[in-house]
Order: structure tokens, then sequence, then C-alpha cells
């Protein structure tokens, strides 16, 4: 090489923190929340309810220490994930408090007793949730020394994953046996598992990711790689069939599979990767609707939601006549009947959004989310270091391939199947569990586009003396 | 609560989620552009790598080539002022650590472009960029001579070769 690079006036530039940014779209996200709250008293009540106000006040202070946090331990984190999933946070906790109301109304009219609204439990996670995100950032300070623990992080999610079949502990609740019950509170350990098995998968593909990648042989033109390199992917393969056998949960046994599969395209850059992926995937898939009597009728009613009506496709059928009530720009907070389609706080929560938001406002809550998996991949692309390239691509695809999976199972694009939609669901455990990755996915952006000069160099360092 | 009011405020939410969405795209938009409005933190010139290639013994002269361009500019993107001298070899521009010209530029690949001399003439061959190698407004698609006046761009950066 003759030529020389005589001027790098690489680096050389201030990098802005875009910290402002962030406070001006969480103050945003949360007029946006506050509004939606408020309309949904307005139009059910007629007047903001008595714990309005608190309620917005403990969220506002909520967003304000998720702030703080990022402002003092990562500093040059990207500016819009947050105020994202703070927006669409606040949004569930909303359509969570418009459901509480439209309980207590029916409880009157019946003359019964009001049951106890469920968005107090989900504040409660909401700050559990932000608490640990901040925890995270406190404690990992920098996302390598996870790679450290890449097999620690392997044998602790096996365990979650498969605790809920544990006799005593474990529980099934409508058909699915995903939940530990320890008195009083019941936990999915399968979310935290999902983070663990990101770890394990990205320290994993950053030490083998080479011969996964070159040492190839030639089947039909594309090359494949050979037989025991791709014992990994069968070990994958057979432990989310495992979990869709034994624990009936369809949901992660997709996220889970398709989650490994992605990270092998990305760790290697090979596309044959996804050609048996997604072979594996067909046959798995085929197996479990002939073998499997709940995964059949989950396609049954996915195919045909009209047939059955009145028992096994009523939540789908509900679903979809909430989405075309709703139409293109919804029935308004407070003023649609999403009360009528079951689990509409939890699993369908979605369809209640698309009824009284209509396409127009759920178009906007999708964007939302789009962005949040858009940057957690920018941040995987200007991430220095492999293992935090495949740790930001994990954890972004793992929230993209949920919010598909749910929302197209709710609209009938695919089968239904039984996974949270992020951040917007009722339920502690995914709730934690997501602000856990967006606190990681923080952390990684915050290494990957911090400026050079920031860093310590030992170039740069002046020499120690030491005096005697 | 009256109809019109609450439709009122049903529609008007609608707009105010698409407004946080788009004030979001926006930061986004100049996020990207930041490192170009950046102020330097130092005056660009008087650099450690300047200084250092002064007092350093010069290396062998680079072969003289005659009437032919002596230096590859960078006039746009991160890189802005960096002055490649050319020789006789190869230039190669990409992120890769090893590459002639190293980018700090997400649009670009590993292994971007090469200009290699040929018969007094530097061509332009794309390495299989994902972005591609673009030569005024038009991605070339295979080796290109690229003369004095002509744009090079890769990824957000852009070249010019220079007497």
């Amino acid at each position: 090489m003759s030529a020389v690079v005589t001027t790098p006036s690489v680096s050389r530039y201030r990098q802005p923190t875009r910290r402002g940014a962030e406070v001006g779209l969480l103050l945003l996200a949360f007029v946006v929340g506050a509004a939606a709250y408020v309309q949904v008293d307005l139009a059910i009540l007629g007047h903001l309810a008595s714990d309005t106000v608190p309620v917005l006040l403990a969220i506002a202070a909520l967003l304000l220490l998720a702030h703080v946090a990022v402002r003092f331990l990562a500093t040059y984190a990207d500016p819009v994930i947050v105020p994202a999933v703070a927006a669409l946070n606040i949004l569930g906790l909303a359509m969570i408090h418009r459901l509480d109301l439209a309980e207590a109304q029916r409880a009157a009219r019946n003359g019964g007793v009001a049951p106890s609204p469920d968005v107090y439990t989900q504040l409660t996670w909401t700050a559990l949730g932000i608490v640990l995100f901040v925890a995270v950032l406190v404690v990992v300070k920098d996302h390598r020394s996870l790679q450290r623990y890449t097999y620690t992080a392997m044998f602790a999610g096996l365990v979650l994953l498969l605790l809920p079949l544990a006799p005593g502990i474990g529980a099934e609740i409508n058909g699915a046996r995903l939940w530990l019950r320890l008195g009083g509170l019941s936990f999915q350990p399968g979310e935290i598992a999902k983070i663990l098995l990101t770890i394990f998968f990205a320290g994993y593909l950053t030490v083998t990711r080479d011969s996964l990648a070159l040492v190839r042989t030639k089947i039909m033109g594309i090359e494949f790689p050979r037989g025991r390199d791709m014992g990994p992917l069968f070990v994958a393969w057979f432990i989310s069939l495992g979990v869709l056998v034994f624990e009936r949960d369809l949901g992660t046994s997709l996220l889970f599979f398709g989650l490994f599969v992605s990270l092998l395209y990305i760790a290697t850059q090979r596309r044959s990767w996804l050609v048996l992926g997604a072979v594996l995937f067909i046959t798995g898939a085929v197996f479990a609707y002939l073998a499997f009597g709940h995964v059949r009728l989950r396609v049954d009613v996915w195919l045909h939601p009209f047939a059955d009506e009145a028992d096994s496709s009523y939540q789908i059928a509900q679903s979809l006549y909430g989405f075309a009530s709703g139409g293109m720009f919804g029935s308004g907070l407070g003023q649609g009947y999403p009360q009528l389609v079951p689990y509409a706080k939890s699993d369908f929560i979605v369809a209640a959004f698309g009824e009284e938001l209509g396409l127009i406002g759920l178009m906007a809550m999708l964007v939302l989310y789009g962005i949040v998996v858009e940057r957690g991949l920018r941040t995987a692309i200007a991430c220095r270091d492999v293992f935090g390239t495949l740790l930001a691509a994990g954890l972004s695809i793992s929230l993209g391939l949920q919010v598909f999976v749910v929302v197209g199972g709710v609209s009938r694009l695919i089968p239904l199947t039984g996974l949270t939609t992020p951040f917007l669901a009722q339920g502690g455990s995914s709730l934690v569990a997501n602000w856990i990755a967006i606190g990681l996915l923080i952390r990684v952006s915050d290494a990957a586009r911090r400026p050079d000069a920031e860093r310590v160099s030992l170039e740069d360092a002046p020499t120690q003396v030491v005096s005697l | 609560m009256s109809e019109l009011l609450l439709t009122l405020l049903r529609l008007g939410f609608l707009a105010l989620i698409w407004l946080l969405v788009i004030v979001t795209i926006l930061v986004l938009r100049r996020d990207l552009r930041a490192p170009r409005d950046a102020r330097p933190l130092v005056a660009a010139p008087a650099l450690r790598g300047g200084a250092k290639a002064a007092r350093a013994p010069k290396p062998e002269k680079p072969p003289k080539v005659k009437h032919g361009p002596r230096q590859l500019v960078v006039i746009e993107g991160p890189l802005t002022g960096t002055v490649i001298p050319l020789g006789t070899g190869d230039v190669t521009i990409g992120r890769a650590p090893h590459s002639t010209l190293v980018l700090d530029d997400d649009y670009a690949s590993n292994a971007h472009s090469r200009l290699t001399l040929t018969n007094g003439t530097w061509v332009v061959t794309d390495l299989g960029s994902t972005n591609g190698t673009w030569i005024d407004r038009t991605r070339i698609t295979g080796p290109t001579p690229l003369t004095a006046g002509h744009t090079l761009k890769v990824g957000r950066t852009v070249l010019e070769l220079r007497k």
C-alpha cells in the first residue's frame, strides 16, 4: 500500500448526546399517554376519575427517573428508544384503565361489586420495570462483560424455560403451562429466559461464527454448512419443539427458533441458514399440526373464524368485529366495545386499540414499534464489537418478532399464538422483561454512539511516572 | 360530554399520536446528519498524524505519475478534508481497518470499492458493497474510469481526484 493518509481528521467532532431531544420526545410521549387517559375518563364518566391525576403524576415521575438514569449512565444512547417505548407503555395503561371502567360499569348494571382495577397492578409492574431498567444501566457498565456469562445465561435460560413443568410450582393457565405460582404471585419465567437466551446466542455465535460461516459443502448450487456445524441449529429446533409439546406454547416456541435463525444469519451473513431454518420450521409446523390437537384447533380457527363463532373461534371473531367497527378512524377511546373480546386487556389488547383508535391510530403504534426495532438494528450496525452487534440485533429482532406474531395473530394474518404484546398488554413478567431488554439495548447503543475521544486510548493517555 | 367535543377529542388524539411519530422521525433525521453539522473539537488541520508524518523520515517517494491526478480528496462526509496521496498502488475504501481509507460510515461496506491505476487512468471497481459505488449520479456496474472533475460516492462519503 503506497498511499498514506496524511490528515486523519477523524473522530475530532463533538458527537451530540441528543439528551435534549430525548427530553422533548419523552414530554410528548407523556402528553400522548395523558391525553389517552383523560379522554377515556371524559368519554366514559364525563369527568376525570378521582385517581387519574395521581396515576399520571406517578407515570411522570417514572419517566423522569428513566431519563435521569439514561442521562447519567448512558449519555450517548439513542434518544428515541426510551420515549417510543414509554409512549406504548402509557397507552397500554390507558387502555387497561378503560377496560377497568367498562368492567366497573357492567358490575354496577348487574348490581354486583366492581372488580378491583387492574391498572394499579400494571402501574406497579411498570414501576418495577423502569427500576430494573435503571438497575441494568447501573450494574452492566459495559455490555461486553455479559459475554463472560454466555454459558451461565444458557443454563439459567433453559432452567427458567423448563421451570413451569416442575410439579408444585408450575401452573397451567388457559391450556398453556408457562406460569410459576408462588403464594399469590404468578410469573412467566419464559419472558426472562428470552433475554438470557439472547445473551447466550450472541455470545455463542460470536465465538463460533467463523466456522459456521466458512466451512461449506455445495448442494445444488447453494453452499450449505457441514453436518456437524448444523448441530446447534438442530438443538435449538428440538428445544423449541419441546416447548411446544410440553408447555403448549406456540408463541415462545416460534420466537425462540426465529430468533436463533435470524442471529445465525446475521452472524454468518449466509443465506443458506435461512433456507435451512425455513425447511426445519415447515417440518416442525407440519409435524405439530398433525400431532397435536391444540395446534390443529388454532389453524382451523385461523382459516374459518366464523365457522364456530359461538365457541372455539368466539375470541378471534369478536376481535375481527372490533377491528371492523373501528374502521379507519376508530370509535374513539372509551366509545367502543372492546370489552366484548375475551382477554381484551392482555392477549387481545391490540384488537381493543384497533377498535378505538382505528387503522390510523393502530398504524401509529406499529410505526413506534418499528422505530424501536430500527434503532436497535442501527445500534447493531454501529456497534464495534461482534457480541454487541449480535446482542442488539437479537433484542430488537425478538421485539419485532413478538409484535409481528401478536398483531398477525389478532388480525388473522397468521394463526393465533400466545405471545404478549410488548409494553401494551397486561402482564407483569412481560413488561418487566421488556424493560430489562430495553436497558441492555440502551447500554449497547451508548457504547456504539460514544465518540472515540471519550474512550480512554492508551496512545493518548500521558505516561505515568512512578516516584519511589 | 357533547358528541361534538368527543369527536374533536377523538380526531385530535389521532393527530397527537401521529405528531409523536413524526417528531420522532424528525429527531432521527437530524441524528443521521449529526456528524456533518457537528462542530470540530479542535481545528482540523493541525493533528498528531500530520505532525508525525512531517517529522518522520520521508518514506520512499511514490513513483511519479505523469500528468495524472496526484491526490484523492474527501469532499463530503465525516472525513471531509482527508487527503490521500496517490502513487501507483491500489487504493481500497471501506470500513475494514486494513483499507487505505478507513470509513467510519454506517452506509459503507467493509470492503466497499477499489481504485486501480490502469494505463494512467484510475479505474474504480465496486467490491460487492451493499449500497453501491457511485460516480456522479450513476451507480457503477463494472470497472469504471474516474477522471478529475467527477465525484466518487461511497456510503455518505464523496471523494474527488485532484492534481
